[in-house]
């Protein structure tokens, strides 16, 4: 790289940068601090002892059937959302490569769902599939499914996974129409010539070439479902019943907050900023591969 | 695509190997796509158009009641009971600050710590740079408590710069700005240095300018984030005529209860979904540049 031309100020580029720098240390470095300081202490519940314990914490959620029970809730949840929401998007955003007509209008309606709130967008879904009022769970039961996604913890976790994806599938189909159209048409058309249905093509073209921008959803959407679903859980079950939907940052909050244990609850934060790092480092190597295809 | 123009009937062009019949099963998954995405919310706007007891007796009808005016009203003017008498507007009001405290907010300081980043050279550049870079890995998720502690301790709790400040710090923006800021040639620094311009004339009437598509596309995203915003705001409201409509949603549901006044609840959660739906809906050109771009 040559070297850039620069402003010679001394001074003022410190200033631009304060705001953010401020910010970002009051509410992020000094809190992620304190959650790593805090793993490490076992506090009382009044708060008025406190003793270093090296990793006991770490060791104590670990052992905890709660917290084992809470990391195979969310490897469900998180798995079934990416599947549903990138299958369902996948095969919208190859049919609308398709077809010419009415293109804008189908993209207009798809895009819809991501300006919902999760939260709200769990509490409609709850408001269709609740046993009590909800029309569509009244005309299931009427073909003879049992249904009750207060009561029966699959059911629970079948509504949070419809709730979730739904939510989803507008991201997941504007790229996907993104990366679909990066592809050379050149390349399907010579294939079709060559005499590969519309089947075979996709299998054997299509959806290799469209292997980074999979990729690059699979994190993404793994990330949404483990960070961003908390107002699905909060909103719709609450974890219950029982703890068969209780996802780990439902569970931080839960532990913190709900049952003021401290030093659990930091050691969870701290083990969920791991998850994040891992996420985020998976995400930046590959993305780096995706330029190759544009 | 290929070069070919599209027939002046206006149909589907075939690319070779397409069928006719293919382009149908198209257009018929679309639709049924389209109705499953599309039904929540339109199911929504029927029930806000109900009275209480048809809601009550499922089935609802598919087709909106004759309730509008009446449902509408006592939302936005009778102070809905079942949080303590906050009206939508109030709800409404809160959400526009925080959505739009954190757009504007976000894109404000980030615009100036990227600009500082790629225009000036100055000792602990690179040490700012990781500092905000690192902040990708630290969702508020993964540090509630502490961070809870800081607003109570700055007594941020309940009041709008609490709502706003803690998110606003963002690396993604700031990552987009720098990446774009790159690609602006050093000549028209030059050029702008030689014209005796300083690096704040620089600023407001070149780069400004110059990053206008990207501060809309980044302002939708944004939006739609402080919007849909719910653990943040669970957390620091306390008094309800300080709720995000969001949150206020949650408060007013109970499913185990009787007595939840559904068709408000209903109209509320058309309020809440309507303005960010228009927005994205809108801006459609900016917002899909932007997420596809802000995410690369």
């Amino acid at each position: 790289m040559t070297p850039r031309v620069v402003f010679p100020n001394k001074v003022l580029p410190y200033l631009l940068v304060a705001p953010q720098l401020a910010i970002t240390l009051i509410f992020f470095y000094w809190p992620a601090g304190q959650a790593l300081y805090q793993s490490m202490l076992k506090e009382d519940p009044f708060g008025l002892k406190s003793k270093f314990v090296w990793f006991d914490n770490f060791a104590k959620v670990l052992s905890q059937p709660a917290y084992v029970n809470s990391i195979k809730v969310t490897v469900v949840f998180s798995v079934a959302t990416a599947a549903v929401a990138m299958g369902v998007a996948l095969l919208l955003a190859v049919m609308a490569e398709k077809v010419v007509r009415s293109k804008g209008f189908y993209r207009t309606l798809m895009i819809w769902p991501y300006a919902v709130a999760p939260a709200i967008a769990g509490m409609l879904f709850l408001f269709m599939f609740n046993p009590s009022i909800g029309s569509v769970a009244v005309l299931l039961r009427r073909l003879g499914l049992h249904w009750d996604p207060v009561l029966d913890g699959t059911d629970a976790m079948i509504l949070l996974v419809v709730a979730a994806s739904w939510k989803q599938i507008s991201y997941n189909f504007l790229f996907f129409v993104a990366g679909l159209q990066a592809i050379p048409k050149s390349l399907i058309e010579a294939a079709a010539i060559d005499g590969a249905g519309e089947t075979k093509r996709f299998w054997t073209i299509v959806f290799p070439l469209l292997a980074p921008t999979t990729f690059f959803l699979l994190v993404i959407n793994t990330t949404y479902a483990f960070f961003d679903t908390f107002g699905i859980v909060h909103a719709v079950t609450g974890g219950g019943p029982g703890k068969a939907t209780e996802t780990l940052v439902y569970k931080v909050y839960n532990d913190g907050f709900v049952n003021l244990l401290l030093g659990s609850s930091a050691a969870q934060s701290v083990i969920l900023m791991v998850i994040v790092i891992a996420l985020t480092a998976i995400q930046f190597r590959y993305v780096e591969r995706k330029v190759h295809y544009g | 695509m290929a070069d070919r123009k599209a027939p002046a009937s206006g149909h589907d062009k075939l690319m070779i190997g397409q069928s006719a019949t293919g382009i149908y099963i198209a257009h018929a998954v679309l639709i049924l796509g389209i109705l499953v995405v599309a039904f929540p919310i339109y199911y929504t706007f029927v029930a806000s158009t109900h009275t209480l007891q048809t809601i009550l007796r499922p089935p609802l009808p598919l087709l909106p009641g004759g309730k509008f005016f009446a449902n509408y009203t006592e939302a936005l003017f009778g102070g809905v009971g079942r949080i303590g008498g906050v009206g939508v507007g109030t709800l409404l009001f809160n959400t526009t600050v925080m959505a739009l405290g954190i757009a504007i907010g976000k894109i404000a300081i980030s615009i100036l710590s990227a600009y500082a980043i790629v225009f000036f050279r100055f000792p602990l550049r690179m040490t700012f740079f990781w500092l905000i870079f690192i902040t990708l890995m630290l969702p508020v998720e993964v540090r509630i408590l502490p961070t809870y502690k800081v607003m109570v301790d700055f007594g941020l709790i309940d009041t709008y710069a609490g709502l706003i400040l803690p998110l606003i710090a963002s690396a993604t923006a700031t990552l987009l700005f720098r990446q774009f800021f790159m690609t602006i040639p050093g000549e028209l620094v030059e050029a702008a240095r030689v014209d005796g311009a300083g690096p704040w004339r620089f600023f407001f009437d070149i780069l400004l300018p110059l990053s206008r598509t990207n501060i809309a596309a980044l302002f939708v995203i944004l939006f739609i984030y402080g919007w849909t915003q719910y653990l943040w705001p669970l957390l620091v409201t306390n008094r309800n005529d300080m709720n995000t409509i969001v949150i206020a949603l949650k408060k007013m549901v109970s499913f185990a209860d009787a007595d939840t006044q559904w068709h408000l609840v209903m109209v509320t959660a058309m309020f809440a979904i309507v303005p960010p739906i228009l927005v994205v809906v809108l801006m459609q050109r900016w917002f899909v540049r932007g997420l596809v771009e802000s995410e690369k």
